[in-house]
């Protein structure tokens, strides 16, 4: 009988920790299976980040390095400087990357660095407990913005994809969700290309993944899934903002 | 090999790369930035990389990158940098990597100024950041010292996997001095297995991390930081001393106010007075030794600063209450001058204090 | 034998090289030498000022409270470093920028005009190399070859034909002490 199924190399035994729902675990499936279809698990150095991904160092097999809040892309920096022939990516959450970590991922993309930003953006902070993230929808309810983000008084939501893609630096910008199966598909596809534009030395490369976050949502996994469609992709649009010709 | 007349900064730069540095990152802030400019003119002759970060806090966080990557790696920047550089500092700390840091220290608190100080002592011998941990630091007083200390710092730093700082001031910085490069004695340096250096499927993954969520965990590991600290003291304490036996009065300073002390030493020897000094070279750890060999007819401790009295704290502990201790100390950039030096240890000697 | 020297003056003046050069001649004769720049905002466009120790003992302090010398060449430094020279020593006025005379009786003051001497030499940048000349002659704390080796050093070959000039400014410096 045909294999049609089985574990990527590019995970460890590690059961993850993530709460029931979450879609971290799909993200890093399929971050796995890239570095292991690209045969580049032998040579990547992934770096974690505070929030809710901060074990991911547990769970993707690879030398892997544990940042400070927000400082994953300055760590990249420094590896990717000393092994220019690695395979270096950042794997951050939406208050790490942007908010604490602004201006490393901004710097890190102004310079073009040869990395990749896996950038899991679920509109929340998870890990501390549901606070309002700086992509934190206007209206939407946080344990800090108890009556909805009110746009007067924390301002808007920031669009990072849309943000970095201004930067010359930043080769490979995109933007997906993994709400369902046909838009997973689509994600690792993103992934994949800016992996690809790394190995290419083409430049910085991130690629935003709309993620759920049921726990502190208060909503079940599927409710959680409906309201990122309905929600969170009409405010932050899917789609490419930039590729390289070489990859395109 | 033949004396070469260098600028403090640069003096610096050179030693590092004599010792193998190939990366630096920094962040441009006076007194030090011949230090930085020094490195970008000259590692990439090296095959090595300058880097200048956006922030020191960017900057720091790639020398924890580089570290862990398993580069000799450096940066360097002055007090309130210094200040911003604590969180890596602390998270090198704790996943036990080696670095060297250079703090060319200027007045504080605050933007302060920028002219000689000494007023981070506490914040490089206590940690500075957040945790139990210490950093190994070294307070030169030539350039000569200087250029020898960073030669070994990054040996230190590779033998116990530990960052290791290296503070001067603006004059350290700023002067020129005859220096000559001279190998630091051989030591055994474990290899840098740890690394991240991507597994070419040959290894389990390496792991380079400072989160121990469990208590129990991050206690074994804080105790076995602590066992490492031990044998740093034992091994690598290092200080200077003159005529402790028969002093009247003892003189404790580091760095560039050691070299004012010293002028100051000898203008009482002129006048019959007979004066010691102890130079702590290594600020952590401290001497508490050479405290030992303090002579019974010795009237009192003098410290002297470029602070409102920091060091003192840690004379105290090593004198232990056999002695009084006297505290004399310009701060915010201006130096203490001999004379005033003088003064004070007389009143000490004559009974007046 | 310590000398404690300030040499003062506007950037520009050249107060800088000339404290280098006589720290680099210093050591090219094995002795102990250090150099210490005055540093900050002051260096851009204002007065800059360098201390200098030439000893035969290992340098204490590379600050000069009790200077054996100074050399000033603006009226600001005059003003500023009169009072840092010791009793007897050495006080050397660059008397092209500044028509003050020195108010102290217990040092030896010399007039120098070195912006003139330099003129005539045909580059007023040189006016620093006349006052060190004076030094030179007044205390031969280095040998003027020494200076000279130093200048080659630091001149490499691009500036190499400056070294004559040089010389010469050293010179003329030293002749008007010899008076």
């Amino acid at each position: 009988m045909a294999k049609v199924f089985e574990r990527t190399k590019g995970l460890t035994d590690k059961p993850f920790h993530y709460c029931p729902g979450c879609t971290h675990g799909i993200i890093h499936r399929l971050v796995a299976e890239v570095l292991e279809e690209l045969d580049v698990l032998g040579k990547a150095i992934g770096v974690a980040p505070v929030g809710c991904s901060v074990f991911a160092y547990d769970y993707f097999n690879c030398d892997m390095h544990e940042a400070a809040h927000g400082r994953a892309p300055a760590v990249a920096t420094g590896i990717k400087r000393v092994h220019p022939d690695s395979v270096v990516f950042t794997y951050q959450g939406d208050g790490d990357l942007a908010s604490i970590g602004t201006a490393e991922i901004i710097h890190a993309a102004h310079r073009g660095e040869k990395i990749t930003t896996i950038f899991v953006n679920n509109a929340i902070y998870g890990m501390t407990g549901g606070q309002m993230a700086p992509t934190t929808l206007v209206g939407q309810k946080a344990t800090t913005a108890p009556y909805g983000r009110d746009e007067k008084h924390a301002g808007r939501p920031l669009k990072v994809a849309e943000m970095l893609a201004t930067i010359h630096g930043a080769k490979f910008v995109e933007r997906v969700s993994v709400h369902n199966p046909a838009n997973i598909r689509k994600a690792k596809k993103a992934i994949k290309k800016a992996f690809e534009v790394q190995l290419a030395g083409e430049g910085f490369g991130i690629v935003e993944v709309l993620s759920t976050c049921p726990t502190n949502w208060g909503l079940t996994p599927v409710e959680a899934l409906k309201w990122l469609e309905e929600n969170m992709i009409p405010y932050y649009p899917l789609g490419n903002f930039r590729t390289p010709e070489e990859v395109k | 090999m033949a004396k070469i007349l260098m600028k403090g900064n640069e003096a610096i730069g050179a030693a590092a790369i004599k010792a193998g540095c190939k990366y630096f990152f920094g962040y441009p802030i006076t007194p030090q930035n011949e230090l930085p400019e020094y490195m970008s003119r000259e590692l990439p002759k090296v095959g090595g990389v300058f880097l200048q970060a956006e922030s020191e806090v960017a900057a720091i966080n790639m020398v924890y990158g580089a570290a862990g990557a398993g580069a000799r790696v450096m940066t360097s920047s002055s007090s309130p940098g210094i200040a911003l550089k604590q969180e890596g500092i602390s998270y090198i700390a704790g996943a036990e990597l080696p670095c060297v840091i250079v703090n060319i220290v200027r007045g504080g608190p605050g933007l302060g100024g920028i002219q000689p100080a000494q007023s981070d002592y506490y914040q490089s011998t206590r940690g500075g950041g957040n945790g139990d941990y210490r950093t190994v630091v070294y307070a030169p007083a030539t350039l000569q010292e200087t250029v020898d200390l960073v030669m070994e710092a990054f040996d230190v730093a590779d033998q116990y996997r530990i960052p290791v700082m290296v503070v001067g001031d603006g004059m350290i910085g700023q002067m020129m001095e005859p220096v000559e490069f001279k190998e630091p004695k051989k030591r055994n340096l474990p290899p840098k297995d740890w690394a991240t250096t991507g597994t070419k499927g040959q290894r389990k993954p390496n792991i380079i991390n400072s989160l121990f969520i469990d208590p129990k965990e991050l206690e074994d590991h804080v105790l076995r930081l602590e066992e490492k600290y031990k044998v740093i003291k034992q091994n690598e304490v290092r200080y200077e001393t003159y005529n402790l036996e028969d002093a009247d009065v003892v003189v404790v300073a580091y760095g560039t106010t050691s070299r004012v002390v010293k002028n100051a030493i000898a203008k009482c020897e002129a006048e019959g007075l007979r004066v010691g000094l102890i130079r702590p070279i290594t600020l952590w750890p401290f001497p508490d030794e050479a405290f030992e060999k303090i002579s019974d007819k010795t009237k009192g401790i003098l410290t002297v600063e470029m602070s409102t009295g920091q060091m003192i704290d840690d004379v105290k502990i090593a004198i232990n209450g056999r002695k009084p201790v006297y505290f004399y100390g310009r701060t915010g950039g201006m130096v203490p001058e001999p004379d005033a030096i003088v003064a004070e240890i007389k009143k000490i000697a004559g009974g007046e204090k | 034998m310590e000398e404690r020297v300030i040499m003062a003056g506007f950037g520009g003046q050249g107060v800088m090289s000339m404290g280098q050069l006589l720290t680099y001649a210093g050591m090219i004769e094995g002795k102990n030498v250090s150099w210490l720049p005055s540093y900050g905002p002051e260096m851009r466009g204002g007065t800059a000022n360098c201390n200098v120790i030439v000893s035969d003992k290992p340098v204490g302090s590379p600050i000069v409270t009790e200077a054996t010398a100074a050399i000033v060449m603006n009226r600001p430094s005059l003003d500023k470093f009169e009072s840092f020279v010791v009793k007897d020593g050495n006080l050397l006025i660059n008397s092209s920028l500044i028509d003050k005379k020195a108010e102290r009786d217990d040092i030896n003051a010399y007039y120098i005009p070195a912006n003139e001497i330099a003129v005539e030499l045909g580059n007023g940048k040189v006016a620093n190399m006349v006052m060190l000349g004076a030094y030179l002659e007044l205390t031969k704390a280095v040998k003027v070859e020494s200076v000279l080796e130093a200048l080659k050093k630091v001149f490499g070959k691009t500036k190499a034909h400056l070294i004559p000039l040089n010389e010469k400014a050293l010179e003329r410096g030293a002749e008007l002490i010899r008076k």
